[in-house]
């Protein structure tokens, strides 16, 4: 049975067949969809755990008992599951254990695009690399039985276009026969203090090695000879741009980039007059080649950023691109918080009060962008708390009132949590907003340990924010409406001016919570065209739904409120000076 | 079966229902016996942002993503989305697309127009064009949301792949109370 999957509907498939018991993971573009397909298959224990670190060690103690788990991130992912990661380097599995990095090069939806190929050199452990969504089921059913045949963790290593490019698969039988999940105490391997750490490192080398030497005739690296004039080494996406643009070319395409098989390596740098690699980001593979001794260019011409595409592979060997049609400058579209975002409101609370905001990561990083023009720093998941109580300390006291960390509820729960620890115990008079919309929104609304629903969809007790908050030792924590003005901004002017840390949690769910009863849609809003005095003041929301309408005959224009896209929040009717919109409710 | 690759961008705003036409396209493909690729970003485009999606079928696809400036189909779902993506297109390309305008946020804030004209200067560099009123027809054919699938129709008949196929994969991919009014508005397309 053939279907069109992407690579990770692929993998998800993949690990269904490898009969996987447990998958754990924290939601990130572009990894996000294999627990969303996991979740289908019923034989596997999906979940979501609040952070990387977490979903990896909850899927090694399923290894540990004998279980194949599966644990899936982006890239940046892997830097908050890297502890545990370099250790269980050492431990090695019980059941297979696969890791699942999905790179995002070029930065579609990513703070950065560092290439986490490097993880698997710094942590020694081995790394697959599929080239479309055939291969993802393929290496992650593979990645399963070298799992358990080294004994040691895999990486899958995939990148936003093999995640998020679907093919043609052609779906098996799950696998049968598998061992039992029981417990077995082994202290030696599994208890890693410095002496029986000792012991493993070297077993750890020598894995490294046999794996080497296993790759050089493994079928998931391959040597396709053709005109032996050009010979490139390759993996992943950059192997089909390779076989696009470079027809004739010999081509060693590697499976397993970690580690290289330099035997094969050199036999086919033997074959072809010039050798090539081409890779995407860090010359991860061109190094290790030169350092080979061998003969071979690389990042001489192919970009050390962004992703490749077929245009930028021939610009780099110098072929011809086609001829393309040029059009004029024109009006931009990124992307905007939707019509009745909670998050609105609070960023236009903001930029009115003059506050420097540490903001984080998902959808509310938006409120950076004109008109709220209301976010000033953003560095990584749970950062906005411990950089604000980092920035207060060299402040002078009229500037430390300025200071606001805006933070999600899933992002908060992430890795917020320590840092508002950090700020109440050291006591940074800074003030945190806990933008509560009861989802992992920019993701795609995925639940989390507040929302009260797993992802298999059980109920579950949520964490109580404002309990947690106070458990913590935040002793000013208040609770306000988004949708009113008056009040959020009463509260945000408040607790800036307070010298000692507070937290405002805002209630309002986001618009596309999917579960019934939790995001209720008001009814549009209207602008009264006889009252609208055009003053622009409800355009300063930037918000989809309100419309700038200029006036024909060259006068003053006016606001029209889209009634089909307006979801009712009622925040633009309480900047209207002229009481012009109404409606709503 | 050639060793040619037709490669189709469907572009518009995010939102629009683009990820589901390009998901019946490349089923469709699939059903006629052609190697497929599909391949878009999903995160934060969408929110309203520029949406492009590439669908490349034929013998065997390498790329997943169209080389740029090889275009050959232009399925446009807003017209100056289609209008940003003529560079795409391959010279002599087709282009269909509905005659819908969403304004982008700097239009919405009244800092520029919604630049005027743009369905002429289309045509001016691919006269190859097609300008579908898709809510009307949809309209026509019971639902105004129906759009999408008019145009889908539309691009069907500018593809040799047969009737069947794509009738098999609209009833795989569109829910089963809104098919009857998908087939109606398909048939519509595929008339224009």
């Amino acid at each position: 049975m053939k279907e069109i999957l992407s690579g990770n509907e692929a993998i998800a498939r993949g690990a269904f067949e490898a009969g996987v018991k447990v998958a754990s993971a924290y939601p990130g573009t572009p990894s996000t969809e294999i627990l969303e397909t996991i979740v289908n298959y019923k034989e596997i224990d999906a979940s979501w755990a609040p952070n990387e670190k977490v979903a990896l060690e909850v899927a090694i103690g399923a290894s540990f008992g004998g279980g194949r788990a599966i644990v899936c991130m982006k890239h940046v992912g892997v830097n908050v599951a890297a502890d545990p990661l370099f250790t269980l380097s050492y431990t090695g599995i019980g059941g297979g254990l696969v890791l699942v990095t999905a790179d995002d090069p070029e930065m579609h939806s990513s703070q950065n695009e560092q290439d986490n190929r490097n993880y698997a050199k710094f942590a020694k452990v081995p790394m697959l690399e599929p080239s479309d969504s055939r291969e993802c089921k393929e290496f992650t059913r593979l990645a399963f039985e070298l799992s358990e045949r080294f004994d040691t963790p895999v990486m899958l290593r995939t990148t936003t276009r093999i995640s998020h490019s679907k093919s043609i698969v052609t779906l098996d039988e799950p696998v049968t026969g598998l061992p039992a999940p029981k417990l077995v105490k082994n202290a030696a391997k599994l208890v890693m203090l410095p002496g029986n750490a000792r012991v493993r490192h070297p077993l750890v080398e020598e894995r490294t090695a046999a794996l080497a030497e296993y790759g050089c005739s493994a079928p998931f690296n391959r040597i396709e000879m053709r005109d032996a004039g050009i010979g490139v080494i390759t993996a992943g996406v950059s192997y089909q741009y390779v076989r696009e643009v470079l027809p004739n070319a010999s081509v060693l395409k590697l499976g397993m980039i970690h580690p290289l098989p330099m035997q094969m390596i050199r036999e086919f740098a033997a074959q072809v007059d010039q050798l090539y690699v081409v890779e995407e980001l860090d010359p991860f593979i061109e190094d290790q080649v030169r350092a080979a001794g061998l003969q071979v260019l690389g990042k001489e011409i192919i970009p050390l950023c962004g992703e490749l595409t077929p245009g930028r592979l021939r610009k780099a060997f110098g072929i011809p691109a086609a001829v393309q049609a040029t059009v004029e400058k024109l009006p931009g579209r990124p992307p905007n918080m939707c019509p009745g975002c909670p998050h609105r409101g609070v960023f236009y609370s903001l930029n009115q009060l003059k506050a420097y905001v540490t903001g984080d990561i998902g959808c509310y990083t938006l409120g950076f962008m004109p008109p709220l023009n209301a976010m000033d720093t953003c560095v990584c998941m749970g950062a906005s708390i411990s950089t604000a109580s980092g920035i207060v300390r060299v402040l002078g006291d009229d500037e430390k009132k300025k200071v606001v960390a805006v933070i999600g509820d899933s992002t908060f729960l992430h890795t917020g949590i320590n840092s508002l620890m950090e700020m109440a115990y050291n006591q940074s008079p800074a003030t945190v907003v806990i933008l509560d919309n009861r989802i992992t929104a920019m993701t795609g609304r995925q639940d989390n340990p507040a929302s009260g629903w797993t992802l298999m969809d059980e109920p579950t007790p949520p964490v109580d924010l404002m309990q947690l908050c106070r458990a913590i030792g935040i002793r000013h924590v208040q609770v306000v409406d988004p949708f009113d003005l008056d009040q959020t901004r009463k509260a945000l002017a408040e607790e800036m001016n307070r010298p000692e840390p507070s937290v405002i949690i805002t209630n309002r769910p986001c618009v596309l919570v999917k579960r019934e009863g939790v995001f209720q849609k008001g009814l549009a809003l209207s602008v009264d065209q006889d009252h609208c005095s055009g003053c622009k003041a409800c355009l300063k929301l930037g918000c989809p739904a309100i419309e700038w309408q200029p006036a024909p005959d060259g006068g003053k224009g006016k606001a029209y409120i889209d009634p089909l896209l307006c979801n009712g929040c009622d925040v633009c009717r309480q900047l209207c000076k002229f009481g012009a919109i109404g409606g709503g409710k | 079966m050639s060793d040619t690759i037709t490669n189709i961008l469907l572009v518009g705003v995010g939102g629009q229902g683009i990820l589901l036409a390009s998901e019946i396209l490349s089923e469709a493909f699939m059903l006629a016996g052609y190697d497929v690729k599909k391949s878009e970003i999903h995160g934060m485009s969408q929110r309203g942002g520029s949406v492009v999606s590439h669908v490349r079928y034929g013998r065997e696809v390498f790329s997943p993503i169209v080389p740029e400036g090889e275009g050959d189909i232009l399925f446009g779902f807003e017209i100056l989305e289609t209008y940003r993506s003529l560079p795409l297109l391959r010279k002599g390309g087709t282009v269909v697309a509905n005659d819908l305008r969403i304004q982008p946020p700097s239009v919405l804030l009244g800092q520029e127009p919604y630049p005027e004209g743009l369905a002429e200067k289309i045509r001016a560099q691919f006269p190859d064009f097609l300008l579908v009123d898709g809510q009307k027809l949809a309209s026509e054919a019971g639902n105004p949301r129906a759009a999408n699938t008019v145009l889908l129709g539309a691009v069907s008949r500018r593809l040799d792949i047969a009737e069947e196929y794509w009738l098999k994969a609209l009833e795989k991919m569109v829910p089963a109370r809104a098919l009857e009014i998908n087939l109606t508005a398909f048939r519509l397309g595929r008339n224009l």
